[in-house]
Formats: structure tokens, sequence, C-alpha cells
């Protein structure tokens, strides 16, 4: 998979560490992965793990308590890392790169037509007028399954699927290589979920677009991962294809994780993890995960390395080495 | 550990002495127009008939917006039936009031489905969990915290002391949840409504939780309403399962039967929306019905689910109501499907 020409996104050794008053936080801490063009890697990891912090790092949507922001992003043959903050703001947000944050359907301004909002940032980004940013709205309008009439109607006067649909939507609008999803699915009833699910397979392969999807729900992340990538507490343990993963996955983080997903069409019970994911004030020197380990044995009281396996999986584990 | 249903096999849904028999009940708001003025009712509940005995765990599975909500607070008593009866432990809800009505509350716990904001933030746990004891009469502090620390115990809040003295947010999610769970359970109810206890707590400890609720079930003898739109976790829980739709009850069966043999309509679309992880996943799209749940002001005439189904039978389904159709052992449906007399039947 590594330096082929359709790679679209290559991270490595991203860091963002945030200053608080009780010290510093390692939200990520160190993160590698890569996405190739049309692809969706999907980031799962409990809460608190530095998933969506990934996401604001990879954006540079970034508060201010900041302590350390490195690493290298490479979008193509850039490493939008390098550039200062008016140009990431004009070259890379939205236009290459957008995001559908968590709540995003919640987060729809009140007072403003949905079509309006939708067609913004074609406007703002694109420098479109807005006939044709509208135009262009209700192209995605139609991309999504929302009624076109929708597009002179207010966030309230739809429902949760509806506005989840207009916020991604607006997310396309600006036809992106990349879209970041934050937790699109977790507010909404199952069959909507399925509906959101559905439509997003359909965009991938329509729009050529590529996605990162952010969850905890690891049912739902399987509609539609090509690539799996697993946080705990800051880092990347595992990356893996899909097809590997959900069969059999390597780190034993990863295997406990699986394990404990309910099933419905399976009549294996589901397990929990013992314990809590480690502070990321003070995370452990050596292996984050060692403490809730059962395989754990002397080696991981030292930092265990990235072991990229023959079939290409990477897995940040002592067993592997 | 769902094999207590071996010997409730071949019992009948209906018992003698239920703990609690729901007949017939409506629950319906009023819509006012410019605060008086009558424009109609939201039928929130329009219906409803089971029965529930001791020690039963029972799932309700929709939607939002089927009227799940509105069921659980008339049974907490926080409702008022619009029509239909309410009988829990020999008690009939809308014949209760003032000084009884907070005794028939006592004997019933709620668990939230967001404990954070189900906890005030400024009380420490052991205030959060004396507020009910001295609500409901218990004068001796000694008495008081024996019972807290048994309940902490249970629901394995430990060390206790390191827990009491703490406010809520200094607990992590799975902890607050076992907060709320111990606040439901401290008066020793009956009966326990579990209202999404799983949904906003991370994979790997929902599990924990779910079997903490088992346990709490079988040794306290409880009767439990779990309320999801999760049918995965639904599994691990409950003997028996209904499904809501627009304030109806459209299905009700025992789990097993429930998931293998699902007969409505809508029950399918669920079950087929549900996804467990598997790569194959990405490869199909799921089957979904078209359209969104329906107004509960002015719901479809005849099956509310007719607009949304691929069997609707034109005549037949946006016409007439469908009864319910015993269709197997404590296995009701409400579909036209199911009757004997419809020729499209299969």
């Amino acid at each position: 998979m590594d330096a082929t020409n359709n790679e679209l996104l290559m991270v490595r050794g991203l860091r963002l560490h945030f200053q608080t008053r009780k010290g510093v936080v390692q939200a990520v801490d160190g993160v590698d992965f890569d996405l190739g063009r049309n692809e969706a890697t999907v980031v799962i990891g409990e809460s608190g793990c530095g998933k969506s912090s990934l996401a604001k790092a990879i954006l540079r949507l970034l508060p201010r308590n900041i302590n350390t922001y490195d690493g290298e992003v490479w979008l193509r043959d850039e490493n939008i890392m390098t550039l200062n903050d008016e140009s990431f703001r004009k070259e890379v947000r939205w236009k290459k790169i957008s995001m559908v944050p968590q709540a995003a359907m919640n987060a729809l301004n009140p007072v403003m037509r949905i079509g309006d909002q939708v067609a913004e940032p074609a406007m703002v980004h694109l420098g479109l007028n807005k006939k044709d940013a509208l135009a262009q709205a209700l192209r995605m309008f139609e991309q999504v399954g929302v009624p076109a009439d929708f597009l002179h109607r207010y966030a309230f006067e739809l429902s949760g699927g509806m506005r989840q649909r207009a916020a991604l939507a607006m997310s396309l609008v600006t036809l992106p290589d990349l879209v970041i999803l934050d937790e699109p699915t977790s507010a909404l009833d199952v069959l909507t979920q399925a509906n959101i699910m559905n439509l997003m397979k359909r965009v991938k392969k329509d729009l050529d677009t590529s996605f990162i999807l952010i969850t905890h729900d690891i049912a739902t992340s399987s509609e539609l991962a090509d690539n799996v990538a697993v946080m705990y507490a800051g880092q990347i343990v595992e990356v893996s294809d899909a097809r590997r993963f959900f069969r059999e996955p390597l780190h034993p983080y990863s295997q406990k994780l699986m394990a404990s997903v309910p099933r419905l069409r399976e009549t294996v019970e589901p397990d929990f993890i013992t314990g809590q994911p480690p502070s990321l004030l003070n995370p452990p020197t050596g292996c984050r995960f060692a403490e809730r380990c059962p395989a754990r044995f002397d080696r991981c009281d030292e930092e265990p390395p990235t072991v990229v396996r023959g079939d290409g999986r990477k897995v940040k584990c002592w067993l592997y080495v | 550990m769902s094999n207590t249903n071996g010997d409730l096999k071949e019992k009948p849904l209906l018992d003698e002495q239920p703990l609690l028999q729901i007949q017939n009940l409506h629950v319906w708001y009023e819509l006012k127009r410019f605060g008086f003025g009558h424009a109609g009712y939201v039928r929130a509940v329009d219906g409803v008939t089971f029965d529930l005995k001791q020690g039963e765990a029972m799932a309700c599975v929709g939607e939002s917006g089927c009227g799940k909500s509105s069921l659980m607070k008339t049974i907490l008593g926080l409702n008022r039936p619009t029509k239909g009866d309410v009988v829990f432990d020999n008690t009939r809800l809308t014949e209760t009031q003032g000084e009884d009505l907070r005794l028939y509350r006592a004997k019933i716990g709620y668990v939230q489905q967001d404990p954070f904001g189900a906890l005030p933030p400024f009380m420490t746990i052991q205030r959060i969990l004396e507020e009910p004891l001295i609500i409901n009469g218990i004068k001796d502090k000694e008495d008081r915290l024996q019972r807290i620390h048994k309940i902490l115990e249970e629901v394995k809040l430990t060390p206790i002391e390191e827990v009491l003295p703490k406010y809520p947010h200094m607990l992590s999610g799975g902890q607050q949840q076992r907060v709320v769970i111990a606040r439901a359970m401290v008066m020793e109810p009956k009966l326990l409504v579990a209202d999404e206890p799983v949904s906003m707590l991370d994979a790997s400890v929902r599990v924990e939780i779910l079997r903490l609720l088992r346990n709490l079930q079988e040794t306290h003898d409880l009767a439990v309403i779990y309320i999801t739109h999760d049918l995965s976790t639904v599994r691990y829980f409950s003997e028996y399962i209904f499904v809501m739709y627009a304030g109806e009850v459209i299905e009700i069966a025992k789990m097993d039967d429930l998931l293998k043999e699902p007969k409505h309509p809508y029950t399918l679309a669920l079950l087929e929306a549900s996804s467990d992880p598997n790569a194959d996943n990405a490869l199909v799209m799921r089957e979904v019905p078209r359209g969104e749940p329906p107004s509960l002001v002015n719901p479809p005439q005849g099956c509310r689910f007719n607009p949304r189904c691929s069997h609707m039978m034109p005549g037949l389904c946006d016409v007439k109501e469908p009864p319910n159709f015993v269709v197997g052992p404590g296995h009701r449906v409400a579909c036209w499907l199911y009757d004997e007399k419809t020729p499209d039947a299969h």
C-alpha cells in the first residue's frame, strides 16, 4: 500500500498535545497512517482515546491551549503542515478536506434556510456566485437524497435524518478529496443509520471521495470501511484492511474491543475490557494498553515498535516483533 | 445466561397475577392553539396492552418518537393515562393520588439514558443515593448509610469510601451509570425501567452494565423493562420483546422467536438494518423502508406502517386497522399478512 500514486493522505508522526492546568494532555501522540483515493478508513476507539483530536489535528482546527502540534500531513504531494494558517484556510479546508463534526445536525443555523447554508462553503471557498452555488447545493441534495424543496426550509422543519443528510451535503458541496466524519450516525435511529450508511456508500462510488470515519460503533463502521485504524490512548495501535481486521484482529486491544460488540446473528457472549484507559496526562512509558492486556509480558514495559507484517497490516505490539 | 426461559416456554404470556398489567392504554397529549383552543391530540401511546410478571425482563424496541418514553413515563406515574388502565402491584394508577402515588413511585426504579445528565452535578454520590431514602422517610442515618453501602457493593462501585464523597463529574461514564442504577435500586423496587441504559456508553463498558442489570434482576427477582432501539443488545437481556411503531405495539414475542422468525414487516426492517461487524457489509446496500415514521397527530388510516410497507395490500392495510393475530405461543403480530382469511398471505 505504501507510496503508490493512489495515495491521497499520508500522516507521519502527528502529535497534538494540549496544555492544561494539570499538565500536558497527549491527545494525539505520534500517529502514522495512509489513506488512498476513494478509500474509507474508519478510526475506532473508546471515548477519550483522541479520535476527535486526530480529526482536528488533520484539519488544523485547534483550540488555544496548544502545547505541541507537529508531524507531517501529506496531501498528495504537499506537506500541508508547512502551510501558514491563511493559505491552509484558503487552499485546504473545505476545498480539499471537509468535515462533518460530531452532532452536526444540531449545529445548523436555525435562522438561515438550509439551501443557503449548504451553498455557503461553495461561495466562500470556490468563489461561485449565489446562483451557481445553490445549483451545486441542489446537486448535492439529490446526491444525499434530500428533496429539492428542502432548500428553502429551515433546520427545525427537518427530521434528524434529513438534517444529518443536509450536513453531509454541506461537506460535499465543494467537492473535496477527503471528508472527515466524526460520529455521523451515533445519535440516529437504526433505520436512519442504515439509510445514512447506504448513502455514504453511494457517495463514495459516485463522487470518488475518500472518507475518514471516526466512530465508537464498530458494527456500523464495518458498513463503510476499507481500512480500520484502532486508536488507544492517543496512539494508533493497529492499521489493517477491513476484511482481515473484522475476521481476525491482531492487537490484544482490538481483539478485546471486537469481543465486546454484542452481535445479533451470532450466539457468542460478548466480553468486556476490565480497567480503564490510562490518563493522557501521564501515560505509561511502555505499551499503553499493558495494564489491561491479557497477553502482557516483561517487554511490555518498553514502548512497542510498530510492526509491519507481510500482508501490509501494522500493529504496535511486542507480540508481533 | 438467557436460559431462565426454559420453564417459561410452556406458559402463556398472560398469567394469573402479573406484577404489571397494562390494559388498552392511551396516552394523548393535547395540542393547544395560542395557549388555549383545542387543536387536536398527539397520540403518543394508542391502545397498548401487555402484562409483566415478577422476575421477568421485557424489552421494548422502537425508533424515537414511537411512544416508548411516553409509555414508560406513564408506568412510572409521571403521566396520566388518557384512557385505559395501568395496574402495578395491585394498585390502579388512575385511582392513585398524593401520598399513595409517592408510595407507588417508590416501588419502581428508573435508569435514565444519559447518566451525566441524570445526576445532579452539585451533589456528592452519597447525597444522591441518600435522597430517595430521605424522601421515602428513612430517618435513621445509620440505616441509610448501610443501605447505600449494600447497594454500592452490588453495583460494584468500590472502594465505597472513596466513591461516596465524589461528585458525578469525577467518575467515568460507566461508573456514573452504576450510580444511576444504584439510585434506582436503593429503595429495593419491584420493577426497574431502564431507558436506553447503555446507549451513551462505550462498547467496552456496555456489556459490563448489561450484565450488572441482568445480575440484579436475577438476585432480586426484579421485573425489568428495557427500552432500546439497539436490537443487538436486547438478546443478552430479556425473555420477551415487544416492538412499537407510531404509538402501537405491532409485535410481541419471546426473544428467540422474534429474532428467529420476525413476522411484522417493520420488525424485519429493523433486523435488516442492524449490522454485525463484518467486512462484507461494505459491499451491499441495506434495504430500508422508504419515508419516515408518521406524525402522531394524524396517523395514517388502517395500519400505521402501510405507507412504508413493501407488502401493503391496497384496500385493506390502508383502510382497516389490523388486530392482533396469534402466530405462535405468546407471539402476537398486528399485521394483515397473518390473517388466515387474507388471500395474499403466504
